[in-house]
């Protein structure tokens, strides 16, 4: 018997004699011989609480968080603060421990969530519908892939290089699933190459894919592409990061066909990556194509006002092999935090957010740039994310100076090498409203110094310090 | 029971319908940099035109909305939850606690892993215990949920056959699948074909060999299946896939029945997926989220997502310190299936989980969900319950079993759909109804191990009550419920004419 575990010893003998065996072993039967493990499990002994807590609390220490840096990284993810009243509500039994909400007469907490969540994505996007989440960004934009497939027939997609690398790459493991092929447009200034995106463009395009601001935090101009895309009767799937939204133009009034997006920015946490969720939002024509659970409202018996899950023959539970989508349990947990957040922001928060993150990114690529050697990356418009070149001859030094600022305690930004070897000294710095203008002067100067040291080391062949 | 009907005029209201213009429960930190026009940062024509119309709410507003709209929902810890092939066992509230330790909370996913390294440890050791569980080497943690798992596996099998210039076209799963399987195998293009099941509720073996040839990439398969049957046919089956090329996939939704007592790997699988959010118990949330990490053997290995979880040193005694790193060199991998490492904070809890069971906890935790279903089955049989509610088949079930209300129907006249209902009233969620599709009038129930046996005798006297009640008055529960904020809802009318968004 464990702490979770419930049966003690005169239980069992009393539980199987009502099934009439003689013992536990007896339950199992039907495994053959042959396919029993026959040996305890090789892992460790079970801990008590306290010990599993500070097992789990010292793996903690050993991770530099947010918590204990100034940290400009984003790349995706960022470190928004998270308001006490979602930790709060996220923690009640209630919204914590149901499962999907199968049963609406007793889910109407859930349900109601969903609609509500479903608005405020609706609002901050502009377009017509939105699904209750889907797990994350980079999959959302996948999943809006694969409705382009259903869509029509067509045999390519057309992605901006300035989409997140990693939603880049699962377009790519997803597609080659059902064979539509991914053809890459590069950038130009910073942002996507109007001349290749329109060489790119034919009626063999199904969808087409940006992202907004791209992921060097380029403000694009999004209606000549759209418009490109649109003359060839693409589809067009669009990135958005939801915060730049309360300064940028809605994606509906784009034209936009399918918006997408990571939601971790909306009241979540960073969590090394997840879990969060992805907001998938698209033009009403879509809607019956859309994946994922999607929240309606409806009358009870009594005519009361009521929330169900809806459209539900899109769903894999339903329609099996002809389903929409695979996708099952999503992120409704997270999606809740997003409502939250969202109504805690509030319709002015949310553009003063906004306007606060452009100003203080403004004053952020000023006191970069101005350093010995370093420059903007592209001098498009930003909201709270920015590259620049270091000056640098390459990634590895690029990381060797970042570790030199993770020395003193700055997380300077996010090294773009690996993932755009066109620009190896470049690095992509994140500003969210918790990093003062102090903690911008403060990342000035440990760059400055970082940069110096690493410049001096070069001069002396010692690069490796 | 936190559900009941109650004053609920303003409930019926959404955060949307309530404040005023000009509330708020946000304060922008002050602006601390020069106050730029916005015109000299975003030109006018690339800005918001319109606004976006969110909700003006004060805080207290907004913790009161929330908090009323909770009472509307039924939820694990104030309730019996034996909700079929959900694996719905307690979370523990420790897991809460650290994974809200600012270490790995506020953790950025691209922090270098020279500075992550307790949650590379953390996803090493999780990763180590999942392939012992699964009796297979390599895992990745990446998916997000089951399906997610499941869409890995099936791309794996594809580029595997793809590496020995193979085309196979079809994906076999048994017509007692989830419906995930058929989805899952539609959208990574190829065809699905259904295997049969058998009297005894296994796969129909001779209907796999006659649809088993070289065209086939993989089965799909859940053992025990969704039935609560373990198929001990499975080396034969697992015999007869191998034997023309193809691969064999594990949905590990039901993997709580056997931890510790046999492995897929050992069955034959080459591929499994786990549920984290069902064994593992990762909380559901109302709909996520979840984690689905899958465990492959060598031959699938050099296909997984990237990047791979590396341990570099420490293994060869020569006192080289132990580091962990993400191996993104992969040349064969099918490459991301979603940003960053996957839900690290599913993996917190359910490694905290894993850690507080330990070896004989887990395997503990199998037996008693075993014997939990077991022992349910019996006392509804001894309460007379089955002879209304048979039993699917007549065998000894494993973590969950499944009910036929058939002879309910007829009898009584109330479908398994009203006895759910009536359920509700008596402070249950009902167990899993309609699935699998091939039992009529199916009640799928999985109690789960952290149940006590006076919660299972409650539940089987609740069940056996509205069956008396119902030979009295089927009204009763043709109309629950009645004791629920609302009735039964207009699910058609909701379809018909989606009002999927709060008209502002």
């Amino acid at each position: 018997m464990t702490r979770y575990t419930s049966v003690t010893d005169s239980d069992r003998e009393a539980m199987l004699a009502q099934i009439g065996v003689a013992s536990v072993e007896e339950l199992f039967a039907e495994i053959p011989p042959s396919l029993r493990l026959g040996r305890p499990l090789e892992l460790p002994v079970g801990l008590g609480e306290a010990e599993v807590y500070e097992h789990m609390r010292a793996l903690a220490a050993r991770n530099s968080s947010a918590e204990e840096t100034i940290c400009f990284l984003g790349a995706g993810m960022y470190d928004n603060y998270v308001p006490a009243v979602v930790d709060m509500l996220l923690g009640r039994s209630e919204f914590l421990t149901p499962y999907t909400p199968y049963q609406p007469e007793i889910s109407q907490g859930g349900l109601q969530v969903m609609f509500e969540y479903q608005t405020a994505i609706c609002e901050l996007t502009g377009m017509d519908v939105s699904n209750a989440s889907v797990y994350e960004g980079p999959s959302a934009l996948a999943a809006a892939g694969y409705l382009a497939k259903l869509t029509n027939a067509r045999s390519r997609f057309v992605v901006s290089r300035g989409v997140h690398p990693h939603a880049r790459e699962t377009l790519g493991t997803l597609s080659a699933g059902y064979g539509t092929s991914v053809e890459e447009v590069g950038l130009r200034d910073g942002v996507t190459d109007p001349d290749a995106w329109a060489a790119a463009l034919d009626e063999d395009v199904s969808a087409v894919f940006l992202s907004q601001p791209n992921f060097l935090g380029a403000v694009e101009d999004l209606e000549p592409l759209v418009a490109a895309a649109r003359a060839q009767g693409a589809l067009v799937v669009l990135s958005a990061d939801p915060i730049a939204l309360g300064i940028l133009e809605a994606p509906g009034r784009l034209g936009v066909d399918v918006c997408v997006g990571e939601g971790q920015t909306l009241g979540n946490r960073l969590d090394f990556g997840g879990p969060s969720f992805g907001f998938f939002a698209a033009r009403e024509e879509h809607l019956r194509r859309m994946p994922g659970r999607i929240a309606g409202e409806t009358r009870d018996l009594d005519g009361r006002r009521g929330f169900v899950l809806t459209l539900q023959t899109r769903e894999q539970h339903i329609r099996r092999e002809k389903a929409t989508s695979n996708i099952c349990t999503a992120q409704a947990l997270n999606a809740l935090a997003g409502v939250v957040y969202l109504s805690w922001l509030g319709r002015e928060g949310f553009v003063e957010l906004a306007e606060l993150l452009a100003r203080r990114t403004a004053y952020a690529r000023e006191q970069l740039a101005a350093i010995d050697g370093v420059s903007v990356l592209h001098a498009q418009p930003v909201v709270r994310e920015f590259a620049v070149s270091l000056g640098l001859s390459d990634l590895a030094s690029v990381r060797r100076v970042l570790t030199r600022c993770a020395g003193e305690r700055v997380e300077a930004g996010y090294p773009l090498g690996s993932d755009y070897p066109e620009h190896p000294d470049g690095l992509l710095v994140a500003i969210s409203e918790r990093r003062s203008r102090g903690d911008i002067d403060r990342l000035a100067d440990v760059l400055r110094r970082a940069l110096a040291a690493e410049h001096a080391a070069a001069a002396t062949g010692g690069a490796s310090a | 029971m936190s559900v009941r009907a109650g004053s609920t005029a303003d409930a019926e209201l959404t955060i949307f319908q309530k404040g005023q213009r000009g509330r708020r429960a946000f304060q922008p930190p002050a602006l601390d940099v020069p106050l730029r026009p916005l015109e000299e940062l975003i030109p006018a024509r690339l800005r918001r035109s319109v606004p976006a119309r969110l909700p003006e709410v004060t805080e207290p507003e907004l913790v009161r909305h929330y908090v009323r709209l909770s009472r509307r929902n039924f939820d694990l810890d104030s309730g019996f939850y034996p909700l079929g092939s959900c694996t719905m066992k307690h979370n523990p509230r420790l897991h809460e606690r650290v994974a809200a330790l600012p270490g790995h909370a506020r953790l950025h996913p691209l922090t270098d892993p020279a500075r992550a390294q307790g949650a590379l440890e953390l996803m090493w050791g999780l990763e180590r215990a999942l392939a012992e569980l699964a009796g297979l080497p390599h895992v990745s943690l990446q998916p997000s949920a089951g399906s997610h798992g499941e869409l890995a596996g099936v791309l794996l099998t594809r580029a595997y056959h793809a590496d020995r210039g193979e085309r196979r076209t079809k994906v076999l799963t048994p017509d007692t699948a989830h419906g995930t399987n058929p989805a899952t195998v539609t959208m990574s293009g190829y065809e699905v074909v259904k295997v049969a099941t058998d009297e005894r509720g296994g796969v129909d073996v001779d209907d796999l060999r006659a649809k088993a040839d070289g065209d086939v990439a993989c089965l799909m398969l859940t053992n025990p299946n969704t039935l609560g049957l373990f198929d001990a046919n499975i080396e034969e089956i697992a015999r007869i896939v191998h034997g023309v090329g193809g691969v064999l996939y594990y949905d590990g939704a039901n993997l709580n029945a056997v931890m510790g007592i046999s492995r897929p790997g050992d069955m034959g699988f080459d591929i499994v997926h786990f549920n984290l959010h069902k064994s593992f118990t990762q909380p559901h949330g109302g709909g996520g989220p979840g984690s689905g990490p899958i465990a492959v053997s060598e031959a699938i290995e050099p296909y997984l997502p990237r990047p791979v979880l590396v341990r570099h040193g420490g293994a060869d005694g020569n006192g080289s310190a132990v580091e962990f790193d993400l191996d993104y060199d992969r040349p064969k991998s099918i490459g991301r299936l979603r940003g960053f490492q996957g839900n690290y904070g599913c993996f917190v809890r359910s490694y905290a989980y894993i850690c507080s069971l330990g070896a004989a906890g887990l395997r503990d935790v199998s037996e008693t969900a075993v014997l939990n279903a077991n022992y349910l089955l019996a006392r509804l049989r001894s309460l007379g319950v089955c002879e209304l509610l048979p039993p699917a088949y007549e065998r000894l079930c494993m973590h969950e079993f499944v009910l036929s209300g058939a002879p309910m129907k007829q009898e009584l006249g109330i479908r398994t759909l009203d006895l759910a209902k009536r359920l509700l009233d008596h402070g249950y969620h009902p167990p899993t109804v309609y699935f699998p599709l091939l039992v009529e009038e199916a009640l799928l129930i999985e109690p789960t191990e952290t149940e006590t046996k006076e919660t299972l005798d409650e539940f089987a006297a609740a069940i056996a009550e509205i069956l008396v009640e119902a030979r009295e008055d089927p009204e009763l529960a043709r109309t629950a419920p009645h004791t629920t904020p609302v009735r039964r809802l207009d699910e058609a009318g909701a379809a018909r004419r989606p009002v999927l968004r709060q008209a502002l």
